[in-house]
C-alpha cells in the first residue's frame, strides 16, 4: 500500500471538455442497472488530448495563468494520439508552454487521476517547480466494439485539465495507491501492443458470452471488474482512512470513479457512505474513465470553497486504484466546454 | 444452504423470466434468453449479499446449470 502524505501544494482549478455529439441509451433495462441514460462521443477528427487542450486554455485563460509557470505537464490517457512519440509534448507544443516544462504521459485509466495528482503533487512539493497541470482524459468510445453490448451503451468521451501550484501554506493531501497485477484480463485490449501485434485476425469478429468482440477492442469482463470494485475498494478505502485517521463523516463530497451505478452503490453501502455527499455524472456522460473524477466534480460544482474535505478514489484497468483525501484550498471549477 | 432457497434468490434477479420455468437443472445461459452480463452481475452480487462467497468469472462461467452454481458455492462456504 503506498500510502503517502504531500505538503506544499495545491488544486488551484478544473476544467472539463466534452464533444457535443449526444447518444443516448435505447435499453431501459440497462439504463436502470448501470446508470447510464446518455454518453458524449467524439468524432474520428478529435482525440483525447483535443479535449484537454481545450480544457487546458479555459483553465489558463480564466485563472490568467502565465505559461511560462507552468514547469510540469502530465497527460494521463490510454487514448493517446499516437504510439509515439508521447502526447504530452505535443500539447505543451499546442499550449505554447516553455521549453523547460517538464512532459511525459502516463497511459492509466480509471485511477490515472488520482495517480495524476500524486505524480505531479510529489514534483511540485519541494518548490523547484511552481505549476504543474494534469491533463486527464478518454475517447474510449475508439476503443469498444459497437456491436458489444457489455461495452458501447457504457462509455463516453471526455478530456480535462486540472492546475496544481507550490503553497507553503496549504493542507497535505492524503494519496492511498496500489495495484493487483494478477488482474490484468480484468480490462485489456488484447491485440495491439508487442505482446500479441496487430493481424488480421484481431480484427475478425467472434463470440463469447454472447458479446460480439475482437482481438483489437476493449474486453471487460464484468463479474471480475464487479467483484474487484464491491471487495477490494471497499478495503481500501477503510485501510487508507484507518491510516490516516481520517473520518468519513467529515467529508463534505466523495467523488467516485464513474463505473456502473449497480457497482458504485454497492460499494458505497458497504462504507456505510451518506449518499448525499456523492457526486456522480455516470447518468450523463458514462464512464469516461481516467476522466470521470474531475467531469463529476465539473458536472456538479460551480466553485469548491476552501477547507473544503475531499475524497476521490479512481479503481480498475491494471488492476490499479488510488484515492486520496484534500482538505481543499479554493478551486475553481470552470463551465463545462462542450465542442 | 438449500437449493429452494437458492433459486429463489437466483429467480429474484430476473424480471421478465416466469419462476416456474426456472429449476436446479435450467442451463441458465441458454434456457433462458433474459440472461445477459447484467442478470450476470446481479446474480453474482446475489451471492457476495446471501452467501457472502465471491465467485469469479472464470469459475461461473464453468457452470452449466444452477446446480451447478448452487454446488460451486457450497464448496467455497
Amino acid at each position: 500500500m503506498a500510502l503517502t502524505i504531500i505538503n506544499n501544494v495545491s488544486i488551484k482549478g478544473i476544467a472539463a471538455a466534452v464533444p457535443k455529439e449526444t447518444v443516448l441509451n435505447n435499453n431501459e433495462k440497462f439504463s436502470t442497472t448501470t446508470g447510464v441514460y446518455e454518453r458524449r462521443i467524439a468524432p474520428s477528427s478529435v482525440c483525447t488530448s483535443d479535449l484537454c487542450e481545450e480544457a487546458a486554455n479555459k483553465l489558463i485563460s480564466d485563472l490568467n495563468v502565465d505559461k511560462n509557470d507552468i514547469g510540469i505537464l502530465v497527460f494521463i490517457s490510454q487514448t493517446p494520439d499516437y504510439q509515439i512519440p508521447v502526447t504530452s509534448t505535443i500539447l505543451q507544443h499546442k499550449l505554447n508552454l516553455s521549453q523547460s516544462c517538464i512532459c511525459f504521459d502516463v497511459p492509466l485509466g480509471c485511477s490515472g487521476y488520482v495517480y495524476g495528482l500524486q505524480i505531479i503533487s510529489s514534483l511540485i512539493s519541494n518548490g523547484s517547480i511552481k505549476k504543474g497541470l494534469l491533463l486527464v482524459g478518454d475517447t474510449v468510445s475508439k476503443q469498444i466494439n459497437p456491436k458489444d453490448q457489455s461495452t458501447e451503451p457504457l462509455f463516453g468521451d471526455a478530456g480535462t485539465a486540472t492546475l496544481l501550484e507550490y503553497n507553503t501554506v496549504a493542507s497535505p493531501i492524503y494519496f492511498n495507491l496500489g495495484s493487483d497485477g494478477s488482474g490484468f484480463k480484468t480490462i485489456i485490449i488484447p491485440d495491439g501492443g508487442y505482446r500479441n501485434r496487430i493481424t488480421e485476425s484481431s480484427l475478425e469478429s467472434y463470440i463469447i458470452d454472447g458479446l460480439e468482440r475482437r482481438k483489437c477492442d476493449l474486453h471487460l469482463e464484468g463479474i471480475d471488474v464487479f467483484n474487484f470494485g464491491v471487495s477490494k475498494v471497499p478495503k481500501i478505502i477503510n485501510e487508507f482512512t484507518n491510516h490516516f485517521d481520517i473520518d468519513l463523516d467529515n467529508i463534505d463530497y466523495f467523488v467516485f470513479h464513474q463505473a456502473n451505478k449497480f457497482m458504485n452503490d454497492k460499494i458505497y453501502k458497504k462504507l456505510k457512505i451518506n449518499n448525499d455527499k456523492v457526486l456522480t455524472s455516470l447518468h450523463k456522460f458514462g464512464n469516461t474513465s481516467s476522466a470521470t473524477i474531475p467531469l463529476t466534480i465539473i458536472h456538479n460544482l460551480d466553485n469548491i470553497k476552501k477547507d473544503t474535505n475531499l475524497l476521490f478514489c479512481g479503481f480498475g484497468v491494471g488492476l490499479s486504484w488510488g484515492s486520496c483525501y484534500i482538505k481543499s484550498d479554493e478551486i475553481y471549477c470552470s463551465k463545462l466546454i462542450e465542442i | 444452504m438449500e437449493l429452494n432457497d437458492f433459486i429463489t434468490h437466483f429467480v429474484e434477479q430476473f424480471d421478465e423470466t416466469p419462476s416456474v420455468t426456472i429449476t436446479g437443472d435450467t442451463d441458465f445461459k441458454n434456457e433462458l434468453p433474459e440472461w445477459d452480463s447484467l442478470t450476470a452481475m446481479s446474480v453474482i452480487a446475489m451471492i457476495i449479499d446471501e452467501y457472502d462467497v465471491s465467485l469469479k468469472g472464470e469459475e461461473l462461467k464453468n457452470c452449466t446449470t444452477i446446480n451447478d452454481i448452487f454446488e460451486l458455492v457450497k464448496s467455497k462456504k
